[in-house]
């Protein structure tokens, strides 16, 4: 793998990840986080998306004009969108309805339309998918890592296996609301520090 | 009495921003002061209530009767895109002050995606027309509440002392967490 096939690979995952630095898909970031399950399921619903997304994008760069990008770009993320919709209803009923809402939101996330007119439209398909591989990966750690924060203080427990026993009680504050913005608050806060130390 | 229920529910109880999470991205991008705050505000209000009213319509005479709601988020957000950019252009023709006001907040709306989260938790949760445009009014309301205070919080916070590792989004978060946990108290209200 040449170099910059290799950067488009890593740019997503470090140095602009989506949720510590670039502060994109705040919406699903905060809200489905409640489990660290959740969060990886998220994560690797909206990086199908943008796989398929930038792929096709990048395929029909050269057919949609200019002026007429953006709602046809919409159009396709949305029907990928349905199709991840309607896969994961039919095959992790459970999953999905956790997620709620926040699948068809999918369309609206930034991300995804972000990457498309910022790389898709211009790169070849191969370029793309690295690129969609790397952002969709770095969103994925983003929301597992916070799905894991939360759901072990908040819950006590660790991909839904309990390691909290007897009298003790969680800090139920972190499956809540609020503890959503206080978890991402501390972990851009240490993702700030240790980057800055390298 | 259940539209004072919904009214409630969508401003206090249920938050759009603080207890949902939808619209985030307005909520921390421009909410460094209390006039654009209240501009993007209005301009949500207008939008949702009458993008709620159009989608409804439209997937009550068309979706429904032929088998097509599995297209929902297809259709939902081209007719949120179109209008938006009908929204534009008329009010930028009718009425200049207006446009000035609220104009470089409309294609922000059109990615946000309370817009369009609204437009669909009405048809889930089954509302009358009334009834939804009451809970869209209700949530922008609620929307326009959450992001006036936390800009009002923030101009003060521009003046106070704030720990270098702090700065920038992690103090914007908490403010947005504190905030949160103050709106925690409504909760239970109508139960």
């Amino acid at each position: 793998m040449n170099k910059t096939s290799y950067e488009n690979l890593t740019r997503g995952i470090i140095k602009e990840n989506p949720t510590f630095v670039m502060l994109l898909g705040m919406c699903p970031t905060l809200g489905v986080t409640t489990s660290a399950l959740n969060g990886l399921g998220m994560g690797i619903a909206t990086l199908f998306v943008l796989i398929l997304s930038n792929c096709a994008i990048s395929l029909i760069k050269n057919l949609v004009p200019a002026q007429v990008r953006i709602p046809a770009y919409i159009v396709v993320i949305a029907s990928f969108v349905t199709v991840i919709d309607l896969l994961m209803a039919a095959y992790l009923p459970a999953l999905h309805g956790a997620l709620g809402i926040f699948i068809p939101l999918i369309v609206v996330n930034c991300i995804i339309l972000g990457r498309a007119e910022a790389f898709a439209s211009k790169h070849n398909v191969w370029q793309s998918i690295l690129d969609a591989v790397g952002m969709g990966l770095g969103f994925t750690i983003g929301l597992t890592s916070l799905g894991i924060v939360r759901e072990v203080l908040g819950n006590g427990s660790l991909f839904n296996y309990s390691f909290l026993s007897g009298e003790a009680t969680p800090l139920l504050l972190f499956v809540m609301p609020p503890g959503a913005f206080l978890a991402l608050a501390a972990l851009i806060v240490i993702f700030n520090r240790v980057m800055r130390r390298n | 009495m259940s539209y004072l229920f919904i009214f409630i529910s969508a401003v206090f109880v249920n938050n759009i921003i603080l207890s949902q999470f939808l619209g985030i991205c307005p909520f921390l991008g421009v909410s460094k002061k209390i006039s654009t705050a209240a501009g993007m505000g209005f301009a949500v209000m207008f939008v949702m209530t009458l993008a709620t009213i159009v989608t409804y319509l439209v997937y009550y005479t068309f979706l429904q009767p032929f088998n097509l709601t599995f297209m929902m988020t297809v259709t939902f957000i081209l007719v949120i895109a179109a209008l938006v950019q009908m929204v534009e252009i008329i009010i930028k023709k009718v009425s200049p002050p207006l446009y000035e006001a609220l104009g470089i907040f409309l294609p922000l709306i059109t990615t946000n995606c309370a817009v369009l989260g609204i437009a669909i938790l009405t048809v889930q949760k089954n509302y009358t027309l009334v009834a939804g445009v009451c809970y869209a009014l209700s949530s922008a309301i609620g929307f326009t509440l959450a992001i006036v205070i936390f800009a009002g919080i923030r101009e003060r916070l521009a003046f106070s002392r704030i720990p270098p590792a702090l700065q920038g989004t992690p103090i914007a978060l908490i403010t947005a967490g504190l905030l949160s946990m103050a709106f925690m108290g409504f909760a239970g209200i109508g139960n």
